[in-house]
C-alpha cells in the first residue's frame, strides 16, 4: 500500500515537473548573461576558463557563501559525532593492510598530492579549480587511512590550513573593497591570458580554496573513520 | 516514419528523460526504502539528477567547454558557462549534505542499535 501510494505520488510529481519544464528547448542558444561572460570574460577578468571567472569574479560572493556552507557542514559533522571521550587505546591496534596496498599507497600518495596541486593552481587556465583539487588531495589522505587501519593523523595542520584559506579569501575580498570599492575587486594586473601568472586575484583565491577544501574534506573523513 | 519520429523525439528529449528519470529513482528510493543508508544513497541520486538537468539546459549540440585553451576557438559554439558554475556550487553543497546525513545516521545507529527506519518509532510514517 505504501509503495503504491509512493509511486502514484511520484508519477504525479515528476509528470508535473516535466510538463512544466519541457517547454525549455534543448539545444537552445545561450542566454544573454552567459553570452556576455563568454564574449567579454577574458577581457574583464583575464581568466581563460570562463567557468572559473564566473565562479570567482562575477559571482565571487556566492562562492564565499558556498565555502561557508561546507565549513558549517564540517563543523556540524564534528559536533554531531563528538562523544566527549577520547579513545585512548586507539593507537595500539593499528592493523596494516597487505603489502601490496601499503606499498601502492606509499607510491601513489605524493603523486596524487602533486596532481591535486596542479589542478587548483591551473584553475584559471584548464578544467578544474580549488574545489576539485581539494577533493583530489582529500582522496590521497583516504589512501593513508586505508593503508593502515586505526592510524590517527594529527588534525592540527589541517585546522590551521582551513582557517588560513578562509582568511585569505575574505582578506583578498576586503582589500578589493578598500581599493576598488566593491568586494572581490580584481586589484592585481590581469597579465597575459593563458599564462600561469594571469587573471589577477583569481589564482590566489583558488589556491586558498584548494587548501581549505582539501583540509576540510580530510577532517570530515577523519571524523567519520574515527567513529566507525 | 514511425521509428524516425521516435528517434527524433529521443534526440530532442533524451537528456531531460535521463535527468527526470534519476530524480524519479532518487525520490522513489527515499520514499520506500527501509535502510537509512539506502535513503541517503537515494538523496545522492536525486542530487545527480537535478545537476544533470541544470547542465542540460545550457548545452549546445557540438558545443565545446567554455575554456579558451587554444587560439581559434569560436565563442559562438561554446556552451553556457552559468549553469556549469551553478552546478559546481550545487555539487559542493551536495557533498556537505551527504556528510551531515551520514554523521546523523551514525549517531542514530549508536542510539537505537539499528538503521531500519521501521523499527525506530520516531521515524515511522
Amino acid at each position: 500500500m505504501r509503495i503504491i501510494v509512493s509511486i502514484f505520488l511520484l508519477v504525479v510529481i515528476v509528470l508535473g515537473i516535466t510538463l512544466a519544464l519541457i517547454a525549455i528547448p534543448f539545444d537552445g542558444s545561450i542566454g544573454q548573461v552567459g553570452g556576455h561572460y563568454i564574449e567579454n570574460g577574458i577581457k574583464e577578468t583575464g581568466a581563460t576558463n570562463i567557468v572559473t571567472s564566473v565562479v570567482l569574479e562575477y559571482r565571487g560572493f556566492d562562492t564565499l557563501g558556498e565555502v561557508t556552507i561546507l565549513f558549517i557542514a564540517a563543523i556540524g559533522l564534528g559536533a554531531v559525532l563528538a562523544t566527549g571521550t577520547k579513545n585512548k587505546n586507539g593507537s595500539k591496534n593499528i592493523t596494516p593492510a597487505s603489502l601490496i596496498v601499503y606499498t601502492g599507497c606509499r607510491f601513489l600518495f605524493p603523486l596524487i598530492i602533486l596532481f591535486g596541486f596542479y589542478v587548483f593552481v591551473h584553475g584559471h587556465l584548464s578544467p578544474g579549480g580549488g574545489f576539485q583539487g581539494g577533493a583530489v588531495i582529500a582522496s590521497a589522505f583516504v589512501l593513508i587511512y586505508m593503508a593502515r587501519r586505526g592510524r590517527k593523523l594529527s588534525m592540527v595542520p589541517a585546522k590551521v590550513m582551513e582557517s588560513l584559506g578562509g582568511l585569505v579569501f575574505v582578506l583578498v575580498g576586503l582589500i578589493g573593497l578598500a581599493i576598488g570599492g566593491q568586494f572581490l575587486y580584481n586589484f592585481l594586473p590581469l597579465g597575459v591570458p593563458n599564462t600561469l601568472l594571469s587573471a589577477g586575484i583569481i589564482p590566489i583565491i583558488y589556491i586558498a580554496i584548494g587548501f581549505k577544501v582539501g583540509s576540510e574534506l580530510t577532517g570530515v573523513i577523519d571524523n567519520l573513520i574515527e567513529e566507525s | 516514419m514511425d521509428s524516425n519520429l521516435i528517434i527524433n523525439f529521443l534526440d530532442n528529449y533524451i537528456y531531460y528523460i535521463g535527468a527526470f528519470g534519476l530524480v524519479f529513482i532518487g525520490l522513489l528510493i527515499i520514499l520506500i526504502k527501509k535502510n537509512l543508508i539506502k535513503v541517503i544513497i537515494g538523496l545522492g541520486i536525486l542530487d545527480t539528477g537535478v545537476n544533470l538537468f541544470l547542465i542540460t539546459v545550457g548545452y549546445i549540440k557540438q558545443g565545446t567547454a567554455p575554456i579558451f585553451s587554444k587560439p581559434g576557438l569560436d565563442p559562438a559554439t561554446m556552451v553556457d558557462p552559468v549553469p556549469q558554475a551553478l552546478v559546481l556550487t550545487s555539487i559542493v553543497i551536495g557533498v556537505a549534505i551527504l556528510a551531515l546525513a551520514l554523521s546523523l545516521a551514525i549517531r542514530l545507529y549508536r542510539h537505537y542499535g539499528t538503521l531500519n527506519l521501521r523499527r525506530i518509532k520516531e521515524q515511522r510514517w
